[in-house]
């Protein structure tokens, strides 16, 4: 493998901007050389939604440091009381602390994206991809709660957003002010219990969560809009109570700013109220950014109190306060971005399975020549 | 060698969909990865697209059943019987609707980890009164699926193959409503194997393996796994000196051998019956031959499960069950679900 996870240095000299559009590209190459050797899989998620990842995780997460062993630990079977040995995957997205955030990925089928962006940040060995879909090995071709990145079990998609609505809660219930982000794909929002999910949210006042969903606008058997629409996506959320920003999903600008224009009007400490700008994190020794918790002296004594800013709805609701409102970005991407190869497959971009020699060479050929287009 | 059948269950839905003018297709997003992309294509007027949205799509099946259609839903097998259990039990189990629902990836035969794994929906599905549940343990079966079903006054579930399938059963005998099949029969058998889905193929593999040692077995292949009142199989077992083994892709709790289980207690049968299949336990996502090895579902688990019941160390091994290989068929396959669409 030619290229490696930035180095520290490198990440705090590059601009913002050009962070996550590195990060992104790497991404992009990783995959692609990944579903080469595997000889067919999810490429097109890489491409919508590689500034997603990288954004949450450069720019709006505040995860600590990586918990989980570089080489991904095998198998150890599932969870039950039996089984001591049983394990999370969550671990490489630092450890569980009041003020840290957590990270719920929900459509597992885009693992190879995560696990890709956990290695370029240094949160997951350079060669753990060679267990990548191998016997015996927690790097899944779909991911589950084992799985490097993963917390939950999400593969029968649309369960995961409930979940993550239970753990942010129980935060909220403990008085923490750490804050869930929810990953989600846009074939998710065909799901009922998706939208059970938002009632809730909406219903308890569930401000501490965000949602950042890929809205490539394709699934497993064509354009959605052929399928099952899921369109006005962003007026039946807001419909349904959620704050929902519309940004294209590329722009990594445009994907942390709802982020931390709610962590702004949430009293956050981590934004200033001057910073309108979002801004670089800084980055530790590790490669990590935003990675520690805050020193205790800096946590502000105006901590937000147990339960959502306008108390608890009893009768007719009050009009919920702007930071107990579910945030939502929808992120408008484009499912071929980086790999113009795949346009013309459109519209089934879900799943690449070659279907000539002459096909696969194409996208070896793209694969050599990566390094010399993305510089 | 034996012959193998790529995506029987795609053609036979199109000449199906010929025959039957009230036959609809209904799909949740996995059209193709269901062989109904051809039923689709065919008849665009039949096909109904509801999404990933599974609950809401067992509900319009009923809707249309009631009203004279034949609705025949394609997902696979999980997103049948577990999110939408209760649009199931309620929406057309209980009113006995001609619901016909196809559902693929049966037990571990995906890579796709536990989430597409579907190791209990016999069990659920047996739960629930009217329904017929069928399963298809070769080519032969997954084509004599849709014709079979069609008989049946009730919803009908199908545990269903897909892809590249062998065939072990001649093309003109197809599967028979509640009738094994008798696939060896040995004289004073000293056990009787009773095999369903994919884990025939590997009996068929065990039992010459077995007899070769000089052990008569009987075997028997089940596809029908309700109404499940074949007196074929609890015969078998009777006769059989040390007693049966039951090997399925699924839990070992509700399926073939918890329905044998039940049979010859109510019959007082006093015979041993090994169970093979998940015990108790999820699963994870890996390749089939080797999720096969690791939960015991494979020709070799037989071999062992056979030694304990006999009480006597056969000397058979892995290689000697490379060598009774009733076809070359299983490593392509397993590649070529690897690269198949979950
Ligand atoms: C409950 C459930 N139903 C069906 C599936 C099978 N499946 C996997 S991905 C997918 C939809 C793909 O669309 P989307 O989630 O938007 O992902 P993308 O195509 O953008 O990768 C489906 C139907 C599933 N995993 N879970």
């Amino acid at each position: 493998m030619t290229d490696s996870a930035p180095t520290p240095a490198a990440s705090a000299q590059a601009a913002p901007t050009l962070a996550v559009a590195t990060v992104a590209d790497r991404i992009r190459r990783r995959v692609l050389e990944h579903t080469l050797r595997n000889n067919g899989g999810y490429l097109s998620q890489a491409c919508s939604a590689a500034e997603i990842l990288a954004t949450l995780y450069l720019r709006v997460m505040r995860l600590g440091p990586s918990q989980g062993p570089a080489v991904p630990r095998p198998f150890a079977g599932v969870p039950s009381a039996a089984n001591p040995d049983a394990f999370t995957g969550a671990d490489y997205n630092g450890p569980k602390h009041p003020d840290l955030d957590r990270f719920i990925f929900s459509p597992v089928h885009y693992a190879l994206v995560l696990y890709s962006l956990l290695i370029e940040l240094g949160r997951l060995g350079p060669d753990a991809l060679e267990q990548f879909n191998q016997d015996g090995s927690t790097v899944e071709l779909i991911g589950a709660e084992h799985s490097p990145g993963h917390e939950v079990t999400a593969g029968s998609l649309g369960q995961a957003l409930s979940q993550a609505g239970g753990i942010a809660l129980a935060r909220r219930l403990r008085g923490e002010r750490g804050r869930v982000w929810v990953f989600m794909s846009d074939g998710e929002f065909q799901e009922g219990q998706t939208w059970e999910a938002f009632a809730a949210l909406a219903h308890h006042r569930i401000g501490n969560l965000g949602v950042y969903i890929d809205a490539n606008a394709q699934q497993c058997d064509g354009a959605m809009a052929d399928v099952m629409t899921i369109e006005p996506l962003a007026e039946r959320l807001r419909a349904f109570g959620a704050e929902v920003h519309e940004v294209d999903g590329h722009d990594p600008d445009a994907l942390a700013a709802p982020a931390r224009a709610r962590l702004r009007l949430a009293g956050d400490p981590r934004v200033q109220a001057s910073d309108e700008t979002p801004r670089q994190p800084p980055v530790d020794a590790l490669g990590q950014t935003e990675s520690q918790p805050p020193e205790p002296a800096a946590v502000p004594t105006a901590v937000p109190a147990i339960g959502p800013t306008a108390g608890p709805a009893t009768g007719p609701a009050a009009e919920p306060a702007a930071a107990d409102r579910p945030l939502v970005v929808i992120a408008r991407t484009d499912p071929c971005r980086g790999i113009d190869l795949l346009r013309a497959r459109a519209p089934k971009l879900h799943f690449l399975r070659f279907k000539s020699a002459d096909e696969h060479d194409a996208y070896e050929d793209l694969l050599e020549h990566w390094q010399d287009d993305a510089s | 060698m034996i012959e193998t059948v790529t995506r029987p269950h795609r053609a036979n839905l199109i000449r199906f969909g010929e025959q039957h003018p009230a036959a609809l297709v209904l799909g949740a997003d996995l059209t193709s990865s269901c062989e109904a992309d051809g039923f689709r294509d065919r008849y665009p007027e039949r096909f109904f697209s509801f999404g990933m949205a599974e609950q809401n799509m067992l509900g319009f099946a009923a809707g249309l059943a009631r009203e004279g259609f034949l609705p025949y839903i394609h997902t696979f097998a999980v997103f049948i019987t577990r999110r939408p259990f209760d649009q199931l039990a309620m929406s057309i189990g209980y009113p006995n609707l001609p619901v016909r629902l196809i559902g693929f990836l049966p037990g571990i035969t995906t890579p796709g980890g536990v989430t597409h794994q579907a190791i209990d929906d016999i069990a659920l599905l047996r739960a629930i009164p009217n329904m017929t549940i069928l399963e298809a343990g070769d080519a032969t079966e997954v084509e004599s699926m849709l014709d079979c079903a069609q008989a049946i006054d009730g919803p009908v579930y199908v545990r269903q193959l897909r892809g590249e399938v062998p065939r072990l059963f001649p093309a003109d005998e197809p599967l028979r409503l509640g009738q094994a099949r008798v696939l060896s029969q040995g004289p004073e058998p000293d056990l009787a194997v009773i095999s369903s889905g994919i884990c025939t193929e590997e009996a068929m593999r065990a039992v010459p393996a077995l007899q070769a040692q000089g052990v008569s077995v009987t075997h028997l292949h089940v596809s029908t796994l309700k109404p499940f009142d074949d007196p074929q199989l609890i015969d078998a077992i009777a006769q059989a000196r040390h007693g049966a083994i039951a090997i399925e892709n699924h839990s070992v709790i509700g399926g073939l051998g918890s329905a044998l289980a039940e049979q010859l207690a109510e019959q007082g049968i006093g015979k041993r019956l090994l169970r093979l299949g998940l015990r108790d336990t999820y699963a994870h996502g890996a390749s089939k031959p080797y999720l096969m090895r690791e939960y015991g579902l494979d020709a070799l688990a037989l071999v062992r499960a056979a030694e304990r019941l006999i009480g006597a160390s056969l000397d058979i091994d892995a290689d000697h069950l490379a060598e009774v290989d009733v076809e070359n068929g299983s490593q392509p396959l397993a590649k070529a679900d690897k690269s198949e669409d979950l």
